[in-house]
């Protein structure tokens, strides 16, 4: 399932370079396989994000690499060199927690310094760069802080800083934002994803948040029990969604299922042209692709239909109908705000919009 | 995330040491139990004729029923004083209740033998109880039965372990999450229908820990005896102790040991087993 | 309060509590009070206040062995079981090996069995090994009965470390020895002392154990042991008061330390507005 960048990402050192390989790695925890087989390769500067549910596997794969779990088969390689061998405090790679992990009687500025001291770096090297990192994470003026006098957002900068300092080459980011209350989730994402263009480091990024796997990643690793589901770029995951799965974890969407014989697909009271092999199938339909149609005409590459709006839920700038297309067939259609609607409307989609996709 | 060095390097050291210096001296207490003394000397010859004049002279069940009887009084005696002590702190005491949750813990630090030492002056003919009695013109000589009795034992040891068996309770009463005694009054029980119903049952582990604890402590105590009890006031262990003292028969002095140790595990084990039963997650 | 709406006035409940309380601390008062007596233990009121017995205590130079004794063997039985006692906790924590549920027992044990059975058994160990006794055997004695408070009160502690804390420091290229002095012993420093304050304090009171495992140099309680033999008098009540006092000083000692590590953040961010 590993798949090569589809756009590399901007970076100026080693562009779109292989930095992290991840051969064939399993994990079992007694008679349970938490990862099954994955495979799965970093580049240079990327943000690639691990998203799932929780029990996907997505922590413990982070672990494996950190090194804090050891892998059951499988080999993980970085820059040439076998890291799944070494032990967590060898390996080039820093961590940010989930609940940060700050050492509770260090001050910010010890914690920070912690990696830098611990590895024998000399005294007058360590305070400048410790001020670097504090100033990188707009901390400058907490240094003598402890951890207990910090808040959520201050305490996620602190451990920011602290994994930043030793310069890994790649950081590895345990559902960082998860413990912050929304507002200062969506300030954090931004200064995260400037931050991290800024100094070109690559992140390996967990997430449960389809959303904020969207707007961070370059690429979103969609695991599901164990297995990667998908491994592409967002656009490409929301509007070619490989399966069922990732099509409805991914943003909402309306699974069509039906058959296609003789070069026509058919999905309950939907039928339109589809070239491919008969059989049954399934196709994703985002609720946005489908729209009004005021005249009831149709373009060609599309299908038109008639169906009796049954719910309307207002969403601000849009509107999110529940349409009855008759045979028991229920769409959900997502236009823009239009005012009260009801009885028997007319609705089209392009053909190109309704992706097929594996059950 | 252990290395097996790690491992090792912290199993090793109190492995040892609990081997050579719990297992093997249980063990050697076991072995003396099997040997016999023969005038004056140890004899390393197996057998179980200690176990059977254990059993065959009721001597022995006398004064083991009698430390039984007056441990079982120590634990009620606790259970009494320290449940509505515990009960009276987690409910009732408001703001106090940290200041007297410290109160009761002092004593806990307290020298075991000074507080004996206390009740023997307090206790004894011409003690402060008698002569205060005296003071009052309700007794006119001294009264001999204070100390150098069961009763005595049982005061001392009351004394003594009513902190440890408040202790598990409080903690128990204090973990009952308060909405719980909101509901129950919500849903029409009264203050005395919500203890029976709610708070006794809920606290049951720690009064079982607290008993356990205070019961098997007293079983095994020699000194009370010997500071505050008398011959009345024999119990056990002190049998063990002059045996292996003035008496000189090791062996049925490490007999009387076993079935000590045996009887305290069997009732660690039950107390656990209850604890268990009654623990709600 | 949190527990407003189930505070209730309730006098028979707060007079029952007043009575526990008097029986708890009235051998305390009755101690400290005769200890100033002039005439002696008993007799009633007390009269004609004295420091008497503390200067004759004080000139008393075999007390003062004897504490100086007590003194050397709870230190050492500190040391001895705070080390194994952290090893154990360790080895509970985080090791698994054969037989673990029997060790853990068997470490926990002398806590809760008769001081009689740990003392006889250690006797019986002591002649087997052809040792004398002496203060040795009763600082191993100690030692070994209170690796028990020191393995439960440290594997406590142990339990509230989060992990996460450790597996920071490795990740950020410390080694396991470098973590374990940087992190896992920092964040024990509470447990730690809290155990050392209370082995001291068991230590310096321990008299059953003591008593099978004594060679002719007395510790503190066995010279009172072996005093009130002889009969009672206001000295004993007057070194019983000292005890008492250390032991009240030590808790608040105790106390006041824990207070200021763990509350000290939180109390700062109260006070700055």
């Amino acid at each position: 399932m590993s798949a090569s960048p589809a756009n590399p990402p901007e970076q100026n050192t080693a562009e779109g370079a292989t930095l992290l390989e991840v051969r064939n790695v399993s994990k079992r925890f007694g008679a349970t396989e938490v990862l099954k087989n994955i495979s799965l390769n970093i580049a240079c500067g990327e943000f690639l994000t691990l998203l799932g549910e929780s029990g996907s596997g997505k922590t413990t794969l982070l672990r494996l690499i950190a090194g804090f779990e050891q892998a059951t088969s499988g080999e993980i390689w970085m820059g040439g060199e076998r890291l799944d061998v070494l032990p967590p405090y060898k390996r080039p790679v820093n961590t940010v927690f989930q609940n940060y992990a700050l050492f509770p009687h260090l001050s910010a500025r010890d914690n920070i310094a912690y990696g830098l001291r611990v590895k024998r770096t000399p005294v007058s090297e360590i305070s400048g760069r410790v001020e670097e990192a504090l100033s990188m994470v707009k901390m400058q003026g907490f240094a003598a802080s402890r951890p207990s006098q910090l808040s959520g957002g201050q305490q996620q900068r602190i451990a920011l800083a602290r994994a930043l300092v030793n310069r890994p080459q790649l950081l590895l980011l345990d559902e960082p934002l998860s413990a912050l209350d929304a507002n200062l989730r969506k300030q954090m994402q931004s200064e995260l994803k400037a931050l991290q263009r800024e100094i070109g480091i690559t992140f390996l990024f967990v997430t449960h948040d389809q959303e904020e796997a969207m707007a961070l990643s370059d690429r979103i690793a969609l695991l599901r029990d164990g297995a990667l589901e998908q491994v592409a770029a967002p656009r490409e995951t929301y509007a070619r969604p490989a399966t069922a799965y990732a099509a409805q974890f991914i943003g909402q969407t309306n699974l069509l299922h039906g058959e296609i014989r003789g070069s026509i697909a058919t999905c309950g009271a939907l039928r339109w042209p589809c070239e491919e092999a008969d059989g049954s199938v399934v196709f994703s339909l985002r609720p946005e692709a489908i729209r009004l149609s005021a005249d009831g005409k149709r373009q060609t590459n599309e299908v038109r239909f008639r169906a009796a709006v049954r719910q309307q839920l207002y969403g601000g700038s849009t509107e999110l109908l529940e349409v009855d297309c008759g045979k028991g067939q229920t769409l959900r259609v997502r236009v823009p705000a239009c005012g009260r609607l009801t009885g028997e409307h007319d609705f089209v989609f392009s053909i190109s919009d309704a992706v097929r996709v594996q059950e | 995330m252990y290395s097996r060095t790690y491992k090792s390097l912290v199993s090793i050291p109190p492995l040892f040491w609990v081997g050579a210096f719990l297992l093997l001296p249980y063990a050697l207490m076991f072995a003396h139990s099997l040997w016999t003394v023969r005038e004056g000397v140890i004899v390393h010859q197996w057998n179980w004729e200690n176990y059977k004049t254990l059993f065959t002279n009721p001597l022995y069940a006398e004064v083991l029923f009698r430390t039984m009887r007056i441990a079982a009084s120590v634990t009620l005696c606790s259970l009494l004083l320290g449940y509505p002590l515990a009960y009276y702190l987690a409910f009732h005491a408001g703001a106090r209740k940290e200041l007297l949750y410290q109160l009761v813990i002092v004593p806990l630090w307290v020298s075991y033998l000074v507080r004996g030492y206390a009740w023997k002056t307090i206790l004894g003919s011409d003690g402060v109880l008698n002569a205060f009695l005296q003071y009052l013109h309700l007794t006119h000589e001294p009264v001999g039965f204070f100390l150098y009795s069961p009763f005595a034992v049982v005061l001392m040891l009351t004394h003594i372990y009513t902190p440890f068996v408040f202790l598990p309770i409080y903690a128990a009463l204090e973990h009952i999450p308060r909405p719980l005694l909101e509901a129950s009054q919500d849903l029409g029980a009264g203050s005395l229908q919500t203890f029976w119903r709610v708070i006794l049952p809920l606290s049951m582990p720690g009064l079982l820990a607290g008993a356990t604890f205070a019961f098997v402590l007293s079983l095994g105590d020699f000194l009370a005896p010997l500071l505050v009890g008398g011959p009345s006031g024999t119990m056990i262990a002190n049998v063990v102790q002059s045996l292996f003292g003035a008496a000189f028969d090791w062996p049925l002095g490490a007999a009387i040991s076993m079935g000590i140790l045996v009887i305290t595990i069997s009732l660690l084990f039950l107390g656990e087993f209850l604890e268990k039963r009654w623990a709600f997650k | 309060m949190k527990a407003q709406l189930t505070t209730r006035r309730s006098p028979i409940l707060a007079i029952y509590a007043a009575l526990v309380f008097a029986f708890i601390y009235f051998p305390i008062v009755v101690l400290v009070v005769y200890s100033f007596n002039r005439d002696g233990v008993g007799g009633f009121p007390p009269r004609h206040l004295t420091l008497s017995w503390y200067t004759q205590l004080f000139a008393d130079s075999s007390v003062w062995d004897s504490v100086l004794n007590s003194l050397l063997v709870a230190t050492g039985g500190v040391a001895l079981s705070l080390m194994l006692g952290l090893l154990a906790a360790l080895a509970l924590d985080r090791a698994s090996f054969p037989g673990k549920v029997l060790f853990r027992r068997l470490v926990l044990l002398p806590l809760i069995l008769p001081g009689i059975i740990t003392g006889l058994s250690l006797l019986m160990f002591a002649v087997f090994a052809g040792v004398q006794l002496s203060l040795l055997t009763v600082f191993l004695g100690h030692g070994t009965a209170l690796i028990s408070v020191a393995t439960t009160e440290l594997f406590a502690g142990l339990q509230k470390l989060d992990r996460a804390q450790e597996e920071a420091s490795l990740d950020l290229g410390a080694t396991p020895w470098q973590t374990f002095w940087r992190i896992t012993l920092p964040n024990l420093k509470l447990s730690l002392i809290a155990a050392g304050l209370l082995i001291f304090t068991l230590s310096m009171d321990e008299i059953a154990v003591t008593f099978f495992l004594i060679g002719r140099d007395n510790t503190l309680p066995l010279e009172i042991w072996g005093r009130l033999r002889r009969g009672i008098t206001p000295e004993i009540n007057a070194v019983s008061t000292l005890i008492f006092a250390v032991s009240v000083a030590l808790i608040v000692i105790w106390y006041h330390l824990r207070s200021r590590s763990l509350d000290a953040p939180a109390r700062e961010l109260f006070e700055q507005p």
